[in-house]
């Protein structure tokens, strides 16, 4: 571990001699270039120790790693389910209609696609509140504070408005000839709504990618709304926060890379999906 | 006296303030080639969306097929099908020119796809090339195969907008063959907006002459083309009117 991290002592460069007991931070006078070259190679220390720690928690199968991925998947992919299931028919319909309160539908929707989770979060914390407006219904179909159930209705409010803003574009991208075409073809206007979306395929997948993205790196709301408790509602995001704070960089680190390769799996399976339906 | 497919009556179609169409009476009879004829902005490709049943006229009534009563807007599913279209800019899916030309037929869940697309597309000259990409053809096949998706619908009035629009001789005349071929084996209702009035004079029984909108002068081709009636038609026709 780092001289820094481990709060041992750095010397400090010739101006600084007076006081060779201060730490780093606690004045702005340059440390020596030993100092910052120590620093430097205890940080790739930690990312080669963590990229090890990641290998071996992956290796061995490590269960509280598992079970921190699992509710991770289970609540984005829930999520990313539901988001698309509102998000894609909305953006469909907003791309193709014509109506009046259209614009502002559309303004609302893109002041959605730039919410910030936390304030996403704080505002389910109030709904699902003992005291809120909805929590204090108790009604079965209500999600509990600091359940999988909030955290996923959380990342909905946060993804949707992505999946439908996108596909909105991707339909409105397409030649709104097409449809009528298709209509003179014989085809009913379900039949050419859905081959529209399948044209504008590209742009439909590049809106759910988008929603997970969102969604699978958000550490604000499923905070403030799952609680972060351990093999209960703890996911990679809230997890790293955890480890960092505690010092355990290289178990955070781990849990990074696998967020990252997480990420990356998803996206290429969805790329390789939207290609086989080109 | 011929059964009619289309009657219409005052119609009007208006986009905002301005009236793009104009046509008092309309009657377009079964089994006949209708040539429309006009210049850019006359309102031909207007009228043909209204025939094909894609947009209300803003007033007036359509009769179609025979039917006594006039058509309602949203017109059915069952209604819309016996019209199809052919654009002037043909948009195909992102697909085979297979799957393009099964489309309309997939769309109704009919049978024999397979059997009747290879004939659409032999009809257009296009049967070597079921399996190519439709984004790999040129303009003229592309307009091949719009017109062999409709084709293999057999529709009882087939709307044919500007279709031989900028194609080079070779494929006018596989288009030309193929609407002929069409009318002789199936007596099907041809409506062909067209700005080439050789074209019309090779194709159509009856000519209709668009202006501004207005219908100017309706007859049967050999009448259009040889004695007009109105000066507009015979400038028209002389060639004299500039646009």
């Amino acid at each position: 571990m780092s001289a820094a991290l481990s709060g041992q002592p750095i010397r400090f460069a010739r101006r600084d001699r007076g006081h060779p007991e201060r730490r780093w931070g606690e004045s702005c006078i340059r440390p020596t270039r030993d100092a910052r070259s120590r620093r430097g190679r205890c940080a790739i220390n930690e990312i080669w120790e963590g990229l090890k720690q990641a290998a071996l928690l992956l290796w061995h199968l490590d269960p509280e790693v598992l079970q921190i991925v699992a509710v991770s998947l289970r609540v984005s992919g829930t999520a990313l389910l539901l988001s698309a299931a509102i998000g894609i028919p909305l953006g469909a319909w907003l791309g193709f209609s014509r109506f009046v309160g259209r614009r502002l539908m559309v303004a609302l929707l893109y002041t959605g696609m730039g919410f910030p989770p936390v304030v996403v979060g704080l505002f389910v914390y109030l709904l699902l509140s003992q005291s809120g407006p909805l929590g204090s219904l108790n009604a079965p179909w209500v999600p509990r504070l600091f359940t999988v159930g909030a955290m996923v209705v959380a990342q909905v409010i946060i993804a949707f408005p992505l999946v439908a803003g996108f596909t909105m574009a991707a339909v409105k991208g397409v030649d709104p000839n097409l449809r009528q075409q298709l209509i003179s073809l014989g085809a009913t206007h379900w039949q050419a709504t859905l081959a529209v979306l399948r044209e504008a395929r590209f742009g439909v997948v590049v809106s759910v990618i988008a929603g997970f993205g969102s969604i699978i790196s958000e550490v604000g709301a499923v905070m403030l709304v799952g609680g972060n408790i351990q093999g209960s509602t703890r996911v990679l995001t809230t997890a790293i926060v955890l480890e960092t704070r505690r010092g355990n960089f290289s178990l955070a680190i781990a849990l990074a890379l696998i967020l990252l390769l997480l990420s990356f799996l998803s996206n290429v399976l969805m790329l390789r999906l939207q290609g086989k339906t080109a | 006296m011929s059964e009619w497919v289309y009657q219409g009556e005052n119609l009007r179609v208006v986009y905002g303030r301005r009236t793009v169409l104009r046509v008092e009476q309309l009657t377009i009879n079964a089994g006949d080639l209708v040539g429309i004829v006009g210049p850019s902005g006359a309102g031909k490709s207007t009228l043909l969306r209204v025939l094909a049943l894609l947009e209300p006229p803003t007033e007036g009534v359509l009769y179609f097929g025979g039917r006594s009563e006039p058509v309602r807007w949203p017109p059915p599913l069952d209604l819309r099908r016996r019209v199809t279209m052919v654009f002037q800019r043909p948009l195909l899916l992102t697909a085979s020119v297979f799957h393009n030309v099964a489309y309309g037929l997939r769309a109704r869940r009919a049978d024999n796809v397979r059997a009747r697309v290879e004939q659409a597309l032999e009809m257009v000259g296009l049967a070597h090339m079921a399996h190519a990409a439709a984004h790999t053809l040129s303009g003229g096949e592309l307009q091949r195969v719009a017109l062999a998706r409709a084709l293999v619908l057999e529709p009882e009035v087939l709307l044919l907008d500007e279709p031989t629009a900028n194609l080079d001789p070779y494929n006018v005349s596989v288009i030309e063959d193929a609407l002929k071929r069409l009318r002789h084996h199936n007596h099907t209702t041809v409506v062909l907006v067209t700005h080439n009035v050789f074209q019309a004079r090779r194709l159509a029984d009856r000519v209709m002459f668009l202006l501004d909108g207005e219908c100017v002068e309706t007859a049967d081709a050999e009448t259009f083309f040889e004695s007009p009636k109105d000066p507009r038609t015979r400038a028209f026709v002389r060639g004299d009117m500039v646009y």
